[in-house]
This record gives C-alpha cells, structure tokens and sequence, in this order.
C-alpha cells in the first residue's frame, strides 16, 4: 500500500536581492527533501530557523508548489494549487499553525470558526454541521460553553484547541503542524502535547510535526528528520536519534538542550551560527561548524547512507564505528 | 547589610488590579539567581516596578534597596544613574531593543559615554573589547554594521556588550534567549555563565525554561501569580520540589533521554488576576488541595532544609512519606 504522504527531492527557491538595485540570487530553502508519513505515524521534522522547516510544510500541503521534486498523498499527485481537485484534498490534510490568534478570525465566534470548513467543503447539513461543532469541540476538551466565545475571550491554550478542532471538522487524514506548541506556557504544552497524542491514536492520524523543540519531539513522534540548511541530514526512529545520533550536527543539537543536572561543560557547544542559505558552503554544508570536519568534508558533498536500522543520515563518517568513539 | 538587592513587600497593580502580591527576594553580590514561572506571573514585573519601568498606570508600594539607597520613590536622576550603569538588563528580543537606524559601534560607544564619560578614542577601544568579550567575530570589520545585519544570536551579543559598558554590579536577563535556536541559546547561556565569573556581577536570570535556570543559576525562585510560591537552592528544588505547582512543571516538561512517558499537563489555566480564588492561587489546579487550601492564602514561610515555601500540604519528601495516613486521606 502506498503512504499516506510522500515527497520525492522536493525543491523550493526563493529569490533574493541585495539592496534594491543588487542581482537577484536564488536562495535553495528546500532543497532536494525526501520523506514518508504512513497512516497512524507521527513524522517530527526538526532544525534551526532558516533550515526549510517551514516551507517543507507548506509544499507537503499544496500552498506553495514545489519547484522541483513531487508530493504524492496516497500514491496520486498533488493536484494543482486552487483547483477543485486540490480543495478537496485539503478537506483531508489540515494544517495547524504555531499562533492561534493569528490563525483565528477575530471577530467571529467560536463555533462559526469550526463551522466554516464545512461550509467550504460542503459536508452536511445545517443540522449536522452544528452537531459535528459540539462533538469536536468536546473531543479536544472545550466547553459547549465556549461555543460562543470570541478568540480573545479565550486563554492561548484554549485558542490552540479552537485551531486543532478546526483542522479536525472535515476529518482529514493527516495534520501538518507547524510550530503548535511553541508560543504556549510549560503546563499548557503538556496539555496540548497530549491531546495530540491522543487524536493520532484515536484517530489513526499521520501527522507532521515541524518544531525546534526537541523534548516535545521525542514525546510525541514515532520518525523524526532533522534538517539543515533545507536537507535532511538525518532521519530515524526518534529513541535512535535521540539516544545515539549519527550526524554530528544532530548530536550537537541534542547536546545543546539544557537539561537539570548536566554540566554546560559536558555539552557540545557549536560554534559559529547557522550560514546563510543564500550563500551555502562547499561540501557538506555543516562543515564549517563541524568538530569532526575533515578533508573530503570541504569539497564533497556526503550522500545519504543508512546508518544503522531504519536510520539514513548524511555524513561521510556516519555508521562508522571511529565517530562513535569519537563521540 | 550584605546583599545587594533587597526588595521587601513589593506590590504592583495595574488599574487597580494586584498582580504583584508583596514579593521579598535577596540578590546577594555574585550571585545567579533564577526566577521561574509562567506567562503572567509577575517575574519581569518585579525587576520593571524595581527600577522604575512601568508605565505611569502602574501603582507600585513596598521598597527596593540597592545597597542600602532605596529605589522606590527615588528622583528620576537618581533612577538613571542606577539604571544601565548599576543595574543592567537585557531583553528577549534584541532585534527590537536595539536602535535599527544607528550603527551598533555608537550604540556601544553612547553607553560607554553615558554611563563611564569615555569618548573618543578611549570609547572605541573599550566598545571593540566588549564586542570580544561577547565573542562577536571580527568586531573592528563589523563596528560600523547596522543592527539588521546581524543574526539573532550576534543582535543578542551586542545587547550584552552594551548591558556590560556600565560595568554593572546586577545583570538582569528577562528570558535572553528564548527567541534564539536551541545550539545559539547554549552559545549564550555559556557566555553569561562565563561574563558572570569573569566580572563578579550578579545575574537575575527570568526564564519560564527550568532546565536553562538550572544550568545558569544557583537559587532559584518559582513564581506563580504574582506571588513567590517556593524559592531554594537549585539543587535541591530540582531533586524535591515541594510545592504542587513546581513538581507540576517538572512533570509537564518532557524529558529528553529514559522511556518515553505521558506528559502529566497542570490542569485548567493560569488564574485572572481581577478573579483571584479567596485561598491559595494555586488551589483550583492543585491536586492536594483541601478545603482549608480555598480559604487560607499560604505564607512565604523558611523550611529547616533551607527552602521557602508557600503551601499549607506541601509534596512530602522521602522521609515523610513513610507517614501515608496523615498525607493521604
């Protein structure tokens, strides 16, 4: 059977100048990205800001065309963006963004916002439309109550179940979400981390789930990819990835979260910032920060490898036993 | 009197809305402290009512001793010459602090002059050492940039040069790096750890990431609702918390190594500060609340491990769990 989603070599430019007269230069944001959700799976994309995140999840949805490379949801192409077949795609993949209130009309109510996908898509009738409103605000813990509320009547974690009930009116086979719980407090996040778990259990969801926060990664997704500078460098089960990272990128990015009760000394500290897309290195684009850089690394370019069960990653030195040591 | 900072009673209100519920907190000199708690708590409240920051709205009482010159009240010359110069702060979001239409060398330069009299010379020599000092590559090629042409991390950098001009005694960083990328964030959590020891000044470290506070900071303070809910050394909150609502945080953060586990969320919501409960703040989320919880505001009250906690049944420790009937009815 075919996946749920999968993008072949998926290639996003955006065209830069310098200063209003300058040449034009293409920036690569995604570049040549490959990747699988199966039904029921969670697929965690992380990375740096500017490392394509969020533009590969805009392609993975149809709003931006992909200018190279494929998405095919259930074995079939995506449709072109706006037509009729692409809108009815879209009744079944929901997206799910980082701010609500933005997300949200201000100035309709609560049930009018969850009412408007069945609208758009025709599902129902006025009746049933209504009823769906209840049950899907009750299944991500709102209060019939709040049907009537405006967006800013309500508490950020509560907006963000307004955004999730929305993107689960039409029943869609797959949510991309990007950034959900970033803008949230701690005790919040948890809430929602775990409603999320429970809708792709319930439900059999794929999802995608784009975020920088690695913990809530790992307590939420089944696969995970870590991108850099618009690729993925690395992509496997999350207990690998975070218990023994291959890409010496991705075992930077673990080492760098603060944890209670590891030293700062004991961390890998990159140096340097992320470069700028528009102006990639040579080689392995990481090698500039990278501790374990050698020759090859400066002038060409690693090719995916497996690296392990189900593991790929794209490092020269990945699956080596020497880099493990080294680690 | 040894500490640095003393506030005593400090209360805010907005319109006449408390949200500041009389906080006592030490700094003493060198020291890290961490302030820890949710969106609306009050933790950049309580540095902003300190020195004077608040919008004219605000009524603020209580009393802020820097050094024994009490702040509160005090002439607004007074006030500039501790601000900047004694006391220093640094913001989230730096690309919004700094000025976009100067370059970043006069940015540097102005405190240098404002705070320390250098000029000329002597305040570009001195701008480009803190430009190394917080580790911007190649300062004197980049002296003359504009702010915009400097990524997060580097804007963040600059921000702390120019916190550091006045040569402070207090460093107060308000969440300095939340809004930068997770291998940025620990080049600056490593930097202020470093400028601390380096030039002796406190830091009051607000954040609402426990796990950052813990790797900066040796005190700790947990926040909630504008009042201070428990405060000790960092260890030691770590290891036991006492309060409900720290062990809730701790429960509520997902842990990036051991077997994955449900995230045990803090039910229900932070509370409106105009509906305040008539008991503990924390009472209608707290799992061991009792009826005495929604009557009785707990103190603020020293522990003989050497906490201060607010709560009427606090978490037990190991030691006193081996008393599971008076804990557990």
């Amino acid at each position: 059977m075919s996946p749920l989603l999968e993008a072949r070599d998926l290639v996003r430019i955006y065209q830069t100048r310098r200063g209003l007269l300058g040449r034009p230069s293409n920036v690569r944001a995604v570049d040549g990205v490959s990747l699988k959700v199966r039904r029921g799976e969670t697929l965690g994309v992380v990375g740096e800001s500017g490392s394509g995140k969020s533009s590969l999840g805009r392609m993975l949805l149809g709003i931006d065309t992909a200018q190279g490379g494929a998405v095919y949801t259930n074995g079939k192409a995506m449709p072109v963006f706006g037509s009729p077949e692409w809108r009815s795609l879209r009744a079944r993949i929901q997206m799910i963004y980082q701010d609500p209130l933005a997300a949200l009309d201000r100035r309709i109510s609560v049930a009018e916002q969850l009412r408007e996908p069945l609208d758009i898509h025709r599902i129902g009738d006025s009746e049933s439309r209504m009823a769906r409103v209840h049950e899907v605000m009750l299944s991500v813990g709102l209060r019939l109550d709040q049907a009537d509320k405006f967006p800013h009547e309500l508490s950020g974690g509560q907006r963000q179940r307004v955004v999730i009930a929305r993107a689960l009116m039409t029943e869609p086979e797959l949510l991309v979400c990007d950034e959900p719980v970033s803008a949230l407090d701690v005790s919040i996040q948890a809430q929602v981390v775990n409603l999320l778990a429970d809708l792709q259990h319930d439900r059999g969801l794929g999802m995608v789930f784009i975020s920088h926060d690695l913990k809530v990664v790992r307590n939420l997704c089944d696969r995970v990819a870590v991108m850099y500078l618009g690729r993925i460098v690395e992509e496997g089960p999350a207990d690998t990835i975070f218990s023994d990272p291959q890409h010496p990128y991705t075992q930077a990015l673990v080492s760098s979260v603060p944890q209670p009760g590891r030293a700062l000394k004991s961390r890998i500290i990159l140096q340097g910032e992320p470069p700028n897309p528009g102006n990639r290195p040579p080689g392995c684009a990481f090698h500039p920060r990278c501790h374990k850089a050698e020759d090859i690394c400066r002038h060409t370019v690693p090719e995916t490898r497996s690296a392990g069960v189900e593991c790929r990653a794209a490092c020269h030195f990945a699956g080596h036993a020497s880099l493990r040591e080294l680690a | 009197m040894n500490n640095l900072v003393e506030i005593r009673n400090l209360r805010v209100a907005f319109d006449g809305v408390p949200v500041l519920h009389g906080i006592d907190l030490d700094v003493a000199p060198g020291e890290a402290l961490g302030l820890v708690g949710e969106s609306g708590c009050g933790k950049s409240v309580t540095w902003l009512a300190a020195l004077g920051l608040l919008p004219g709205k605000a009524s603020v009482s209580g009393s802020v001793y820097l050094q024994g010159q009490d702040l509160t009240g005090a002439p607004r010359q007074a006030l500039e010459r501790v601000r900047g110069k004694r006391v220093a702060m640094i913001f989230q979001d730096p690309s919004s602090a700094l000025n976009p239409v100067i370059r970043v060398g006069r940015q540097i330069i102005e405190a240098l002059r404002l705070h320390r009299g250098l000029a000329g010379t002597a305040a570009k020599t001195e701008a480009l050492r803190l430009m190394d000092l917080v580790g911007i590559p190649d300062a004197r090629n980049r002296f003359n940039l504009y702010t915009h042409e400097f990524s997060g991390g580097q804007a963040q950098r600059l921000m702390i040069a120019m916190a550091l001009a006045g040569e402070p005694d207090l460093l107060i960083a308000d969440e300095p790096t939340t809004a930068l990328d997770a291998t940025i964030q620990a080049q600056i959590l490593d930097l202020l750890i470093t400028l601390r020891h380096e030039m002796s000044m406190a830091t009051v470290f607000i954040s609402h990431d426990l796990a950052a506070v813990a790797q900066v900071c040796e005190r700790v303070c947990v926040m909630y609702a504008g009042k201070i809910v428990e405060e000790g050394p960092v260890a030691q909150l770590f290891d036991t918390p006492r309060h409900p609502y720290t062990q809730g945080l701790f429960d509520a953060i997902p842990s990036l190594s051991g077997p994955r586990r449900r995230l045990v969320p803090i039910p229900g919501t932070v509370p409106d500060p105009r509906h305040l409960p008539t008991g503990c703040a924390f009472e209608p989320r707290c799992a061991r609340a009792r009826t005495f919880c929604t009557q009785h505001r707990p103190e603020l009250l020293p522990q003989p491990e050497g906490r201060q906690l607010a709560c009427a049944y606090p978490v037990p420790v190991a030691q006193d769990a081996v008393q599971p009937e008076e804990e557990y009815q």
